[in-house]
């Protein structure tokens, strides 16, 4: 069991498009108080906006849904990252983390996951048909220095 | 996210300027669809020098526009990419695709 976060952040929003740059933004902010180099703000929002436009375009496809962001800061500059949604679910996990795989069509790349697991270096995915899915991301912020 | 666009022959100039996500794509690849069927372009050089966050919803309109020049034997040039951006390019392998040097 892990100990309790030294901060966290919970934020639930409507799944509109408009609210991709929303999400990165209050990741950004959080993770500021870590003192991140760019290059890890920016793979932090890259990987938020991974995963919300997943649940925009996959999880809710023709309707509105909750979108739930939670940020925690544990001991140690490690940064969890949850997006949780209640939308349709992703039938065979595995198939599509696959890099390129998509059932979005041509305007998507198929590779959302491929980006938030090599930007966050950790990433678990957990999904139930008709029930939903979290994305569970985690990085170590300034390992560099 | 806003669209320059400057036909020049059988070759145009497209500059992104703003955030390309998800939400940005949708409107943005509409309007270079359009432009692109009224000055019917060969190749596409395409300025990043003001793309201020990109993730992969910008790989997809990249690569559709890849596959548009592709299609008229014409070139895709990409250049003043930003390090954040060619880290995301990279990660999706579009190096393979392109140089992302420029």
């Amino acid at each position: 069991m892990r100990k309790k976060p030294l901060n966290f952040v919970k934020l639930v929003f409507p799944s509109r498009s408009a609210n991709e740059s929303l999400a990165r933004s209050v990741a950004a902010a959080f993770v500021s108080q870590l003192d991140p180099t760019l290059e890890e703000l920016s793979d932090v929002k890259t990987a938020v906006s991974e995963a919300v436009t997943n649940v925009v375009v996959h999880a809710y496809p023709d309707k509105i849904g909750p979108v739930e962001m939670v940020l925690r800061l544990h001991e140690g500059n490690v940064v969890e990252i949850v997006v949780r949604d209640k939308g349709c679910g992703i039938e065979d996990v595995q198939k599509a983390m696959e890099p390129t795989y998509t059932t979005g069509g041509a305007d998507r790349s198929g590779m959302g996951f491929t980006i938030m697991g090599s930007f966050m270096g950790s990433l678990a995915v957990r999904s139930r048909p008709g029930k939903g899915t979290a994305v569970r991301m985690q990085k170590v912020i300034g390992r560099a220095r | 996210m806003r669209i320059a666009f400057h036909a020049a022959g059988a070759s145009c100039e497209i500059a992104l300027i703003g955030e390309l996500d998800h939400h940005a794509a949708r409107t943005a690849m509409a309007e270079i669809r359009t432009r692109l069927d009224q000055s019917l372009p060969a190749s596409i050089d395409l300025d990043m020098r003001q793309v201020t966050f990109m993730d992969s919803s910008g790989i997809a309109l990249i690569l559709a526009l890849y596959k548009h020049v592709k299609a008229l034997d014409g070139e895709l040039r990409l250049f003043s990419i930003s390090p954040p951006v060619r880290k995301t390019l990279a990660a999706a392998g579009m190096d393979k695709l392109l140089d992302l040097s420029a």
